[in-house]
């Protein structure tokens, strides 16, 4: 069990991607603050919350993606790269994206120009950045990862003719073309058929494993999260509640919102009604001070009308004042006293 | 005019049992360019076969004409339609018919400049205006709300006065006067290209802004230019014809259905169909061209499609 609390933190160094104190605003409203994210090498981090928490703007402020009057402060590295992302300009920041950070979007519908043939689009995120010596090579490429992504003989498709899945799977092989450090997945399967989702989400895998590539997946919903990540970071109000071991978090949530959420995705407990978080996430910017969560919150007193503090370490905590029960602690304390009592 | 439009289009249709709508064709999602399935809009048809047919006239008067279009012949001066003369002659025995047959080409030369001028100006500018910062992009429009307010003969009147009168000094002239509802268009058809995913992931995939105007906006605004062009055309060649009966469009003794309705003036009573006839071509080739561009913009909108 200890071995779970005092799991060794990766060295900061070797991260390939780590976000410090990212605050995002537009005018005087604030989004996202002071949101701290780490992805070691080939690691697979999932980003759960309900929509409006800030997730995707998370992933927006990596990429520099921003739109034109929201703007994001803190720090944004990548490793390889000499200068920090935020602050960075167009021109080096379009050398970085699509080669050592690649994002796959939720819309598969839309993701694709209509205009353009499939292949010829894989072929372009290669010829971009010279990846590929030359048209011919990115062709052939763009044949292999199409294969790849069992889509064999649709090159010369246009978009309209390939279903939402299809078009899903094209949209992760223009991703993963230059074997990306790390690559982003906002909600990639949200928005198809169930039976298409664990073949999207397979290929994602099978995709960054076999380039050891790191993945950084975005979603809200938590069995995906379960099954492909690894450690896991809950974000609501624009800011992290909780982080951790996947295990660690579904299993013993700390931060009473993880806790709803939890509750509220449970699908086991068919007997008694599905339990609800009360009340909807407030708008953009309208978050209340101090615990961003205290008007939805069920435990929340006087005190948490000011921040709570993160308790535990950079990579497994939560920032709570009236945290849930540790489970973990209290089942070794009670199996330590029933030892002491025998 | 747009009713009669409509009666044209509606009659045009039964005669061609146009099938109705294929309702499968509807299930596509809405960014996908369907190629089947959407049945012929009527003015889409009428609209292009009058187009055609003045295409093919132009294209035929160039091997072929009744007479020589520019032959004095006083022996038949303000003829009447016969065998010989199917549309009469004008005061100088010059044939109605080949007169209106050469004309054509003029009209056509006159919309091939005017719309060639605004959109090779009016469509980089839109989507300059769409992809860069908000205050450049306030510049370009405001800019272009000054020229749209300055009135297009006016300026094709200035133009000849300064570079002599000519066709092609006129229709630069009104190409450039309607650069801006070129820009305005494409401009707000762009701002639409620039909010999907795709550019935005072509933005992530490390692409630079101004192979995304090329590869990636200006082929999905291909429809929006082409019902543009069709409309500006129509406008083009009823401003050449203003402009020609001014004494400030085509000067003789080139053709041009717009100095022909100026020649006619002095004869209005007494020869009529002098005026009648480039008049009824002028109507019927601008009526073509908006029906066209109608025709186009219901078949490439998908908003609309729900109105027919």
């Amino acid at each position: 069990m200890s071995a779970l609390v005092e799991e060794p933190e990766v060295a900061e160094q070797s991260d390939v991607l780590a976000v410090r104190g990212l605050t995002v605003s537009v005018r005087d409203k604030v989004l996202v603050e002071d949101v701290d994210l780490t992805v070691g090498p080939g690691e697979r981090v999932g980003l759960i919350g309900e929509s409006g928490s800030g997730k995707s703007l998370t992933a927006l402020s990596v990429l520099g993606l921003l739109p034109e009057d929201v703007h994001a402060k803190g720090s944004v590295r990548l490793a390889g790269i000499d200068h920090d992302l935020i602050g960075a300009d167009e021109r080096q920041l379009a050398r970085i994206r699509g080669r050592d950070l690649a994002m796959v979007f939720q819309e598969p519908m839309t993701a694709l120009n209509p205009t353009m043939r499939v292949g010829d689009q894989i072929a372009e995120a290669m010829l971009i950045h010279r990846t590929v010596p030359n048209r011919r090579a990115a062709r052939t490429a763009a044949t292999a990862l199409l294969d790849r992504v069992q889509l064999p003989g649709v090159a010369r498709a246009y978009p309209h003719q390939l279903s939402g899945g299809q078009r899903q799977r094209v949209v992760v092989a223009i991703a993963l073309a230059n074997d990306p450090a790390l690559l982003i997945c906002d909600e990639p399967t949200t928005a198809l058929d169930v039976t298409v989702q664990a073949m999207v989400l397979d290929l994602i895998l099978q995709g960054v494993a076999a380039r050891e590539s790191a993945l950084l997946f975005i979603t809200h919903d938590l069995a995906v999260v379960a099954t492909i990540c690894q450690r896991v970071l809950v974000m609501y109000g624009g800011r992290v509640v909780e982080s951790g071991p996947v295990h660690e978090v579904f299993t013993n949530p700390r931060h009473r919102y993880t806790e709803g959420l939890l509750a509220a995705s449970d699908l086991d407990s068919a007997a008694h009604r599905l339990p609800t978080i009360p009340g909807n996430v407030p708008a953009a910017g309208n978050f209340p001070t101090g615990c961003v969560f205290r008007t939805r919150c069920a435990h929340a007193t006087d005190i948490c009308t000011t921040t709570p503090p993160w308790t535990g370490s950079a990579s497994s905590g939560f920032a709570c004042h009236h945290p849930a029960p540790d489970l973990v602690a209290l089942e070794t304390r009670r199996s330590s006293r029933e030892v002491a009592d025998d | 005019m747009n009713d009669e439009g409509g009666s044209v289009s509606r009659g045009a249709e039964s005669a061609l049992g146009v099938p109705a709508s294929d309702p499968a064709g509807r299930l596509d999602g809405p960014a996908v360019r369907r190629t089947a399935g959407r049945r012929l809009n009527p003015s889409l048809v009428v609209g292009g076969i009058i187009v055609l047919v003045i295409v093919l006239t132009a294209l035929v008067s160039f091997v072929w004409t009744p007479y020589d279009a520019t032959l004095v012949d006083p022996a038949v001066r303000l003829a009447k339609p016969s065998w010989s003369h199917w549309f009469g002659t004008d005061k100088f025995g010059r044939d109605l018919l080949s007169q209106i047959m050469v004309g054509s080409r003029t009209t056509l030369f006159v919309g091939l400049v005017a719309v060639g001028v605004a959109a090779v100006i009016g469509v980089p500018l839109g989507i300059l205006a769409a992809m860069t910062r908000r205050w450049s992009s306030e510049l370009i429009m405001r800019a272009n709300d000054l020229l749209l307010a300055f009135p297009a003969l006016l300026l094709a009147i200035m133009f000849g006065a300064v570079f002599g009168a000519s066709t092609l000094t006129a229709m630069v002239a009104i190409g450039i006067a309607t650069v801006p509802s070129f820009a305005r268009v494409i401009r707000s058809g762009a701002l639409q290209v620039m909010r999907t995913e795709y550019v935005l992931a072509a933005r992530a995939a490390g692409r630079r802004p101004f192979p995304i105007a090329l590869r990636h906006v200006l082929p999905n605004v291909t429809s929006l230019i082409t019902v543009q062009a069709s409309v500006s055309f129509a406008i083009a060649v009823l401003a050449e014809a203003a402009l020609s009966f001014l004494g400030y469009g085509t000067p003789p003794p080139t053709p041009s259905w717009g100095r022909m309705l100026q020649e006619s003036q002095e004869f209005l009573f007494s020869a009529p169909r002098l005026a009648v006839f480039p008049g009824v071509a002028i109507a019927i080739a601008v009526l073509g061209f908006n029906l066209l561009g109608d025709g186009l913009r219901d078949r490439f909108d998908p908003k609309l499609e729900d109105r027919r």
